[in-house]
């Protein structure tokens, strides 16, 4: 029965977010998770759930979006019928519909030939944005007037505010029936069907129908996100059906981790915060990302849901206390090591694109230095392997510690 | 008209023998690893890159032999430190690794020589016309790369039927477990083999650098057209990856001459749809228009009629 | 090209009523090699037929080929009546037949509950349904736990399968196997690297599911076979040389010459 509370409780949470958080900045930010995590979500009902990997999900996606934002140009004006609040059905059909279409053709193979038939469909959408003009708008998109809808209970939602209520709460039905859907008979056949195919064949069912309806499952809620989006930037461009966009919820959906539910949830709001704040710290960040999904797939192949739940048992059993002092241990050495890491690409980008621009002096809290001398690099280079090599000596420690957990928890 | 059959045919092979001097590395990693890797266009790109940096300080044809190793010191480097680090978490992992790793290397790229493509040229030695055909000159470059390009072909053979590391890399195309269970030292055979392929798709990319345009996007735009061609051409085989580089070459070449549309073909027609809906757009478009495309229409359909490809002995 | 030394002929509808799977000249060829060279085998409805034969004789390829894993050469195959050539497997389990295998093919990460819980879920008419769960159906709820308990895997519920014994999974093994309570059951070499008090429990869970069903089975534990089986086939080098009930095969010459003859001191 406490499981059940968390629904609630984030419907809550939801809720009180725009009175703690009230700039008109942290409304779109929040506006931008929730679609991100819905359509993260949609793209781990395939990958988490049904073992199939996707490179070209933004499809779905991407033509839902602009299926919606077509729908707000024709209910705009005074024949208008529709409130907004409905146009995300518009998306949810249009990605559903998409999704039994090339559903049909991708599912006919799994594992590898899957994802390259993934891969051709999002090149031949993406290209064909470029050729088919009049829905894709070109370059400049396709752009609506959402305030221009018939007004729901006096409510046009032009105010950013009004919109982050309307896509919280599609959000939260959409999340909760991703859930529900993970509980059913489908859902865990779905599971049986990642685990292993060929044994689900022999318990009486089709894989192949397995993946089909997950796939048109999966569009469905893609496009709901689709036409969140539309909603929220009141634009569509080509970039939302690019393999760009695919890769991008690929690797949300990654970071945050593929074996539970919350994984892209956690990745989605991770990854939209750091896009939206990292980019004003530094011109890097689209390398730190790549670095971050490498090192996830590296040594995480959880990814940070996996980390945490991972700790979860541990928790209940009461020994967490025991990991804590080993885990203060490595964390120095790691954070140097980072620190260093951080330092060699921010002078290396520097150096190299600020230069030229700037010219080669940069400061760091206060100190200035010249990113082309050899004393910072020599720091940074420094701080970097005296972090990797400590990190290596203190490792051992929080291994022997999860040793210790684990001898502990299996006599209790 | 013969004119721009003769000199689509001679862009065709050559922009086909180019897509095999990366599709023959990629389809060997492909087969005997499991890995497809995402990569191989990115290892394409550092050589262009490095062939320009070496030619700026030394010459080009300094760089023409030295950018290709350095490329196949970094695969090697990658596969040793990196992949085989991902290997134990399963082929999806080391699928996304390699995607990462293609993000982060075009990331690098573009910081270290910046967004606009740059001014790597043709060295002069080969700045002549090589023949002039029905007016229209035809550059001595251009041959230049398909000499290259054959000759990588032939070596390649010759490694592959004449040498001992080449019938074991033969082998595991086919059965690679197999070759492991023979005791041969399946670790070191990868490094070579993942090195090798990097060294021929920088080696592609350097002589290909001067006569495409060397940008950072250069990755993103062959990388799926490759992946189309190890398909098509098959796993395990790599005369069908040579076939299919050929075709796709060819397709691509000769669809990018034809600048004919429907509504050219029907024009007969009394009707003609509107311009501005979503028929209109499709009734006028040209083939040379849907010629990035085509590629991607072929790997479908191989996908679902024929998944071992034109050539294939195993299923993806 | 058999020897059989079966049953006197029976008029054609009778014997389909009486044969719940019924091979007829089943060949396979892998490339140039034929594996199964002509097998005509019927397993009688109800009864426990046993496959015994020496290694390679292709009892797990004719396993493969009744449960639609690998496709016949030529030759039919039928289940309950019902030809299931080019049949997926899915088809075929659906008519009624369930197997299990002789390498363990579980659900690893998947709970030992949930395991048996898929293999139920289709028999008990839930299909492809996403618009309910599948907590609240007691019905299948309390099939689980009947099959959990039959196996003796109840306590091991909530494991991950991947992380249970050997003999543990050989039992989840034979449990996705008889969860959907199907018509005919056929078991792949299922005391394989058991213990003897394993494989005695095992026997009797056999015997008890069986009950009332078709069972065939490949086993290489001679004990079990004479123990368990109303009828015996003997494969060697993909072909049936001789299909009878336990005492004649003991006593025949051939199967002796071919198999038994060097493990005469150790059966039952």
């Amino acid at each position: 029965m406490k499981r059940y509370a968390i629904w609630p409780l984030a419907a809550l949470v939801l809720l009180a977010l725009p009175f703690v958080f009230d700039s008109g900045t942290s409304l779109t930010k929040m506006s931008l998770m929730c679609i991100m995590a819905v359509f993260a979500l949609s793209y781990n009902m395939l990958l988490g759930q049904t073992g199939m990997l996707s490179f070209g999900h933004a499809v779905y996606y991407g033509l839902a979006g602009f299926m919606s934002i077509h729908a707000l140009q024709i209910l705009a004006g005074p024949s208008a019928s529709m409130p907004l609040i409905v146009v995300p059905i518009v998306g949810a059909v249009t990605g559903l519909l998409f999704a039994l279409i090339f559903g049909w053709v991708s599912t006919k193979r799994a594992g590898t030939a899957f994802a390259m038939i993934s891969l051709g469909l999002g090149e031949l959408v993406a290209a064909s944005s470029l050729i088919m003009r009049s829905f894709f708008g070109g370059e400049e998109g396709v752009s609506a007037d959402r305030s221009k809808l018939a007004a729901w209970l006096g409510l046009d939602f032009g105010a950013q505010i009004q919109v982050y209520y309307l896509i919280a709460a599609w959000t939260f039905f959409a999340v909760l029936a991703m859930f529900a859907i993970t509980q059913t008979p489908f859902g865990r056949m779905a599971n049986a069907v990642r685990e292993n195919p060929e044994r689900a064949e022999f318990i009486g069912y089709s894989t192949q129908m397995i993946r089909f309806i997950s796939f048109c499952l999966s569009g469905t809620f893609a496009g709901i996100a689709g036409a969140l989006a539309a909603i929220n930037f009141e634009i569509m461009n080509a970039l939302s059906v690019s393999g760009a966009q695919s890769g991008a919820v690929l690797l949300m959906t990654y970071i945050g981790g593929v074996g539970h539910f919350l994984g892209p949830i956690l990745g989605a709001m991770l990854i939209t915060a750091l896009q939206i704040s990292l980019s004003d710290y530094t011109g890097a960040w689209m390398l730190y990302f790549g670095l971050m999904f490498i090192l996830v797939v590296m040594y995480l192949p959880g990814g940070l849901a996996g980390l945490i739940m991972a700790h979860e048992p541990v928790v209940r059993a009461g020994h967490l206390q025991r990991l804590i002092p080993a885990y203060l241990l490595a964390a120095v050495p790691a954070i140097i090591c980072l620190s260093g890491a951080v330092a060699i690409v921010e002078l290396a980008h520097h150096a190299l694109v600020k230069a030229a621009t700037e010219g080669p002096q940069m400061s760091v809290i206060g100190i200035e230095f010249s990113s082309k001398a050899p004393i910072p690099w020599l720091v940074a280079i420094g701080l970097f392997v005296t972090g990797l090599l400590l990190s290596r000596m203190t490792w051992p420690r929080v291994r022997d510690a999860w040793s210790e957990v684990h001898l502990l928890m299996k006599q209790s | 008209m013969l004119e721009l059959i003769l000199f689509s045919s001679l862009n065709g092979v050559l922009y086909g023998m180019l897509l095999f001097m990366m599709a023959g590395g990629l389809t060997l990693i492909f087969s005997m690893m499991g890995v497809l890797n995402f990569a191989h266009a990115s290892f394409y790109m550092l050589g262009a890159y490095f062939g320009f940096e070496i030619a700026k300080h030394l010459g080009f044809w300094i760089g023409l032999f030295v950018a290709p190793l350095l490329v196949g010191l970094v695969g090697a480097l990658i596969e040793r430190f990196g992949l085989r680090q991902v290997h134990k978490h399963g082929h999806v992992a080391e699928l996304l690794f390699t995607f990462g790793l293609a993000f982060v290397i075009e990331e690098v790229v573009q910081m270290i020589w910046g967004k606009l493509p740059v001014d790597y040229r043709v060295p002069e030695a080969l700045d002549f016309v090589a023949f002039t055909m029905f007016g229209t000159t035809y550059p001595a470059y251009k041959v230049f790369m398909l000499s290259i390009a054959i000759g990588m072909f032939i070596a390649l053979l010759w490694v592959l039927t004449k040498t001992r590391v080449g019938l074991i890399i033969q082998a595991s195309l086919s059965h690679p477990h197999m070759v492991a269970m023979l005791g041969h030292n399946v670790p070191r055979i990868f490094m070579l083999v993942f090195g090798g392929g990097s060294v021929l798709a920088g080696l592609a990319g350097v002589i290909a650098g001067p006569a495409l345009v060397t940008q950072p996007s250069m990755a993103a735009l062959l990388g799926p057209i490759l992946f189309v061609v190890v398909v098509l051409g098959g796993l395990g085989s790599l005369t069908g990856a040579f076939a299919a580089s050929l075709l796709i070459g060819l397709v691509q070449t000769f669809a990018v001459a034809i600048n004919v549309s429907l509504s050219d073909v029907f024009a007969f027609m009394p009707f003609n749809p509107q311009v501005g809906t979503v028929l209109g757009d499709l009734w006028s478009v040209t083939v040379a228009q849907v010629a990035p495309v085509i590629p991607y229409l072929l790997l479908i359909l191989i996908l679902i009629f024929r998944p071992t490809g034109l050539m294939g002995n195993r299923e993806t | 090209m058999t020897a059989t030394i079966d049953q006197p002929q029976q008029s054609p509808t009778a014997e389909k009523a009486s044969s719940a799977l019924q091979l007829r000249d089943v060949r396979k060829q892998f490339g140039q090699t034929e594996i199964i060279r002509g097998v005509d085998l019927e397993v009688q409805t109800g009864k426990r037929h046993a496959l015994i034969g020496p290694n390679g004789a292709g009892k797990s390829t004719l396993f493969h080929l009744i449960s639609g894993r690998i496709a016949l050469s030529s030759g039919d195959i039928a289940v309950l009546g019902q030809s299931i050539v080019g049949k997926r497997p899915f088809e075929i389990n659906r008519l009624g037949l369930s197997r299990s295998f002789q390498v363990t093919n579980i659900f690893p990460r998947l709970t030992v509950f949930e395991n048996i819980r898929c293999s139920v879920l289709w028999q008990m008419g839930h299909r492809y349904a996403f618009w309910y769960g599948v907590s609240k159906l007691k019905a299948v709820t309390e099939r689980c736990e009947q099959v959990m308990d039959q196996i003796n895997l109840s306590q091991r519920k909530d494991t991950a399968a991947g992380v249970l014994t050997y003999a543990e999974q050989r039992a989840l093994e034979i449990g996705l196997a008889i969860a959907a309570d199907p018509k005919i059951i056929i078991l792949d070499e299922p005391t394989a690297g058991m213990s003897r008090s394993e494989t005695a429990y095992a026997v009797d869970l056999i015997r008890k599911v069986s009950e009332g069903k078709t069972l065939f089975m490949v086993e290489h534990d001679m004990s079990v076979v004479f123990g368990l089986a109303d009828r015996i086939s003997v494969l060697v080098y993909g072909q049936v040389i001789a299909s009878d009930t336990p005492e004649r095969i003991r006593g025949n010459q051939a199967v002796r010459e071919a198999y038994l003859g060097q493990a005469e001191e150790h059966t039952a």
